[in-house]
């Protein structure tokens, strides 16, 4: 289970997070819904170990990862996967070395295990062998995300942490990673948080939902008690109302 | 008055900011190479992108050099009926001051640009943070390998400029001018002392540290998407020339 507690962060003065607290259940995929700059991608880089909060704490297992020094955090960061917004591809690297990278680096499997376990992500993303022989910049954007979460998926982490992971594709595209997300999920049963605007695609893959306003979550809980939550912000947000985005 | 106090006051807390800013990457980034695991194959990779790379460039700005100073050391000595001192001044001028000053000038316009754009792209797609999210330093998969191929490369290249140098103004003073090929190159053992040689090492081994630190740094640091990158491969080439000339005075006044 991750706990964030309290969790407060500026930028040059400008308030991100305002005491953030949230839980995100073990085994469960936990997906943040606010509109853009609102701190979502902040609070997720945070649980990431990626940025210093001002204050407050993120507990994973009772432990507070800020804490954590060099063979723990290690741990930890073995633990954990991140599919980045734009995918964070190697673009030196093909896509074969792009998804055995973690596992060359952090593991003494032999080569042949390694293209083993890199061709069977590429069969659970749907993508072609042949896609294997490319560069990232050879790819389109729905690729990109899928190899990418191949390569999150290639580490077996516990923790994965999706930082909007279908911004700018097309809506079949986006379903078919969304679709990736719940059958992974179902057979890895990893902890998710998942941070998106993509409303209301995102409650297929959600066991809960928050929402973020102003560097706050204002609402958490299921999805069908997030769409029927009694804030005018969230009801605003969830159709999509323009008065929404100047409140 | 009171105003343009503050800003120099802000301009000058700025830069010994990021003068120690760029010290404490630097040691950070030489003391990952003692920390396994070491990366050979990354260093080699490097190598090849800053040092194999710059040769072509290091050989035609050489040759034309030493043809220049040939050129020009030849009618100038002919005043003084001292021409054959020629040898002697190409070389000398080569190995204590162009070879080291200009190799460095053109590895920073080559492979510094280069290096800055390379890792300001890496932290502007968040491939640096990736690399951190797989418990793999950025710091030593990135930084420390590009560190220590400009310390090794760049003083070969100087040694490749220097003899290129030579070569180019015996071309000229030799084959062209006529002086006798013997003068030529007696003068120059005669004049040429291994300090000259030292020194001209230190120097390159300093530019090379220099070069990649900058560049490397600007682009660890980049923000602000595809204006930023444009902005610190700027600031590298400059920088890295400025701090080039700095460090050849300072060099310079310590072995005269």
């Amino acid at each position: 289970m991750i706990q964030i507690i309290d969790l407060c962060k500026s930028f040059n003065g400008q308030l991100v997070l305002d005491h953030v607290n949230l839980v995100l259940p073990k085994g469960k995929i936990t997906v943040v819904i606010g509109k853009s700059g609102v701190g979502k991608s902040v609070l997720l880089k945070h649980i990431a170990g990626l940025l210093k909060p001002d204050a407050g704490r993120v507990l994973v297992e009772g432990r507070d990862i800020n804490h954590l020094r060099g063979r723990e955090l290690y741990d930890y960061k073995l633990r954990l996967a991140v599919l980045f917004q734009g995918g964070a591809l190697f673009d030196s690297l093909t896509v074969f070395e792009n998804i055995a990278f973690p596992l060359r680096e952090k593991t003494r499997l032999p080569e042949s295990e390694i293209a083993h376990r890199v061709r069977q992500r590429l069969e659970e993303m749907n993508l072609p062998p042949e896609v294997e022989y490319k560069f990232p910049d050879e790819l389109s954007g729905g690729m990109k995300k899928r190899v990418a979460f191949a390569r999150a998926m290639v580490q077996e982490p516990e923790i994965i942490l999706f930082d909007e992971p279908v911004t700018g594709l097309d809506p079949p595209m986006a379903s078919s990673v969304f679709h990736l997300i719940i059958k992974t999920h179902q057979d890895h049963g990893y902890t998710a948080l998942v941070v998106s605007h993509d409303i209301p695609e995102v409650f297929q893959v959600a066991d809960f939902v928050a929402m973020m306003h102003r560097g706050r979550i204002i609402a958490y809980g299921t999805p069908p008690e997030i769409q029927a939550h009694p804030d005018p912000l969230v009801q605003a947000f969830l159709h999509g109302e323009p008065d929404f985005l100047e409140a | 008055m009171v105003a343009l106090l503050r800003r120099l006051g802000c301009w000058a807390l700025g830069l010994v900011r990021e003068a120690g800013g760029m010290m404490l990457f630097l040691l950070e980034g030489l003391a990952l190479a003692f920390v396994p695991p070491f990366r050979f194959r990354r260093l080699l990779q490097e190598m090849y992108l800053i040092g194999v790379r710059s040769v072509l460039i290091i050989l035609l700005t050489a040759a034309f050099t030493g043809m220049i100073l040939a050129l020009q050391g030849f009618y100038t000595l002919k005043q003084y009926g001292s021409e054959g001192a020629l040898g002697s001044a190409v070389a000398l001028s080569l190995i204590r001051e162009m070879g080291p000053v200009l190799t460095a000038l053109m590895v920073s316009a080559r492979a510094g640009s280069a290096v800055t754009a390379e890792i300001g792209i890496m932290r502007i797609t968040e491939q640096l943070d990736a690399l951190d999210t797989m418990a793999v330093s950025p710091m030593q998969y990135v930084v420390m390998p590009k560190l220590l191929a400009g310390l090794i490369t760049v003083p070969l290249l100087t040694a490749i400029f220097d003899v290129m140098g030579i070569i180019g103004g015996y071309i000229v003073g030799v084959i062209l001018l006529g002086l006798s090929s013997g003068i030529y190159f007696s003068e120059m053992v005669r004049s040429v002392v291994p300090l000259d040689i030292n020194g001209g090492i230190v120097k390159s081994l300093v530019f090379g540290l220099t070069i990649i630190l900058v560049a490397c740094y600007k682009g660890y640091y980049t923000e602000h998407g595809a204006e930023g990158v444009s902005r610190a491969t700027n600031q590298t080439v400059v920088l890295s020339a400025v701090l080039i000339l700095a460090w050849d005075y300072l060099l310079t006044s310590f072995f005269m």
